[in-house]
């Protein structure tokens, strides 16, 4: 079969708007959460997420494609760009046809019919703009990438919430290796702080107002966050053959259902997907040295996700560290397994493991090795990316260093 | 004659639990009634609509909130107290 390997990656996130900004960013455990810069902020409960800060649309794109562009499609774009950059590619000829991009959003454009609801709504207007329809369809990003980059191989866009990065490369993952295509652009972007995406999660009473301080007896549930990660995953012979810096090789994928409850997660079907990265990617159990937690900082999913990783490796599970970056930036929704894929990237080429900071007090459910507050230095040749969504849809990836 | 209070809680408690009002007795627990943590969030959200509240709760541990559920009599007294406290 064919291997598959990341020779670009690009993101804008609460902690920075590239890698390597978000990278330091994850060293140092520094928060990218605070108070939330939106409208009718005093309507809302909860007050915090993780924005993406000091970023003016007018500087990166002008009023036309703004015209066209919800924030996630902008994020996504942003992160592309870089991604493309770094892998050096472009996409003519030949390899245009054999090149996709698949990415997850959970809300797509959820600014933009935020916003015109308001129009229509609130403000009782009876006219919208013309490209609202473009402009807030799940697909937008996805699109833009392919019109931008001459993609012209398979594209489409992935919806599986708090999973959709995961399923989104996954898919990117699957195509390649099974010769659908040669290089795919993928990953995931969110934007749902608005009020009307923050006044939904608040109706489920599993929101932080405080901090996100994952597997932390002292937790009191999510932060939302936005962004984007995006990747380009190419054949590996390929890549080597073109001289091409290769970040990491995406080695294993497995996905299951819960079939369960449309919001608990279950430890079984966690640990299925768990399981089956690992043995995708044809390594032991023992040679996975790090995992990137969903740790969304519910008490549902954080004790279930340690107790799947507790199932799944025995005695294991007590040398591994596990750590939730959501800690730092929030959950992205369905762009959170893309950005998250940056910490699996750092662990293996810098021989860092970003930490789960917030971390305040052991929880005996959660009693893994949770890399508390602090980065640490540490030699890892195979790590682990969990998601796990709302309706009980898993996704797990598995990276091998190079 | 107007719901009292106890009235109308039992009534959204039971709606959510599937039940006849007349089958749900006060000394009951949400486990006895069958209803789960969504079902416990959307009578919660019932609640607040029904008396114009705001019921202070986090599904993340509804044990640490200051709403005590542990049976159909002490979340009456719960909504008592904070139409009381709120409506005051």
């Amino acid at each position: 079969m064919r291997r598959v390997v990341i020779t670009g990656a690009g993101t804008i996130n609460p902690l920075g708007h590239s890698v390597p900004a978000t990278l330091e960013a994850m060293r140092e455990g520094r928060c990218g959460i605070g108070p939330l810069d939106i409208r009718d902020i005093d309507r809302l409960a909860v007050k915090i997420g993780g924005q993406v800060r000091d970023y003016d649309p007018l500087v990166e794109f002008n009023r036309q494609q703004i015209a066209l562009y919800d924030r996630f499609t902008q994020f996504t774009l942003l992160a592309a760009r870089q991604a493309i950059a770094q892998s050096g590619l472009s996409f003519v000829g030949e390899l245009a046809a054999r090149a996709g991009v698949v990415l997850g959003t959970s809300g797509g454009g959820l600014n933009t019919q935020d916003e015109n609801y308001r129009a229509v709504y609130e403000e009782g207007k009876n006219r919208v703009h013309p490209f609202v329809v473009p402009k807030l369809m799940n697909n937008a990003a996805a699109s833009h990438v392919s019109m931008q980059h001459n993609l012209k191989g398979p594209s489409f866009t992935v919806a599986t919430a708090c999973s959709s990065s995961n399923h989104a490369m996954g898919q990117a993952f699957q195509m390649i290796r099974t010769g659908l295509a040669e290089v795919m652009v993928t990953g995931g972007s969110e934007s749902m702080l608005c009020f009307g995406g923050v006044k939904a999660w608040e109706g489920l009473r599993v929101m932080s107002k405080d901090a996100c301080r994952p597997f932390s007896a002292t937790r009191n549930g999510m932060v939302q966050g936005e962004g984007a990660g995006v990747f380009v995953f190419e054949e590996r012979e390929r890549a080597i053959k073109r001289g091409a810096e290769i970040l990491a090789e995406v080695a294993g994928f497995a996905m299951s259902s819960d079939a369960a409850d449309i919001v608990m997660p279950s430890k079984n079907g966690a640990a299925r997907a768990i399981a089956g990265a690992v043995a995708d990617a044809g390594e032991p159990l023992e040679r996975v040295g790090y995992i990137n937690a969903h740790g969304t900082g519910t008490a549902a999913n954080d004790k279930t996700e340690c107790a799947a990783v507790a199932d799944v490796f025995g005695h294991h599970a007590d040398a591994l560290m596990i750590s939730s970056t959501k800690s730092m930036h929030g959950h992205l929704i369905g762009g959170t397994g893309a950005v998250e894929l940056l910490a699996c990237i750092m662990a293996l080429r810098d021989g860092v493991i970003a930490p789960t900071i917030g971390y305040e007090e052991p929880d005996p459910e959660c009693a893994l090795d949770v890399v508390p507050n602090e980065a640490r230095d540490a030699q890892v040749d195979v790590v682990l990316s969990n998601a796990f969504a709302f309706g009980g849809l898993n996704a797990v990836l598995a990276l091998r260093a190079v | 004659m107007a719901e009292t209070v106890k009235q109308t809680v039992i009534r959204i408690i039971a709606d959510q639990a599937m039940l006849e009002p007349q089958d749900v007795t006060m000394d009951q627990t949400l486990d006895d009634l069958g209803i789960d943590s969504l079902g416990l969030v959307e009578s919660i959200f019932a609640i607040e609509e029904a008396f114009d509240i705001s019921v202070p709760f986090n599904a993340n541990d509804p044990t640490e909130s200051d709403f005590d559920i542990s049976s159909v009599a002490a979340i009456v007294g719960a909504v008592e107290g904070l139409i009381a406290a709120q409506k005051a």
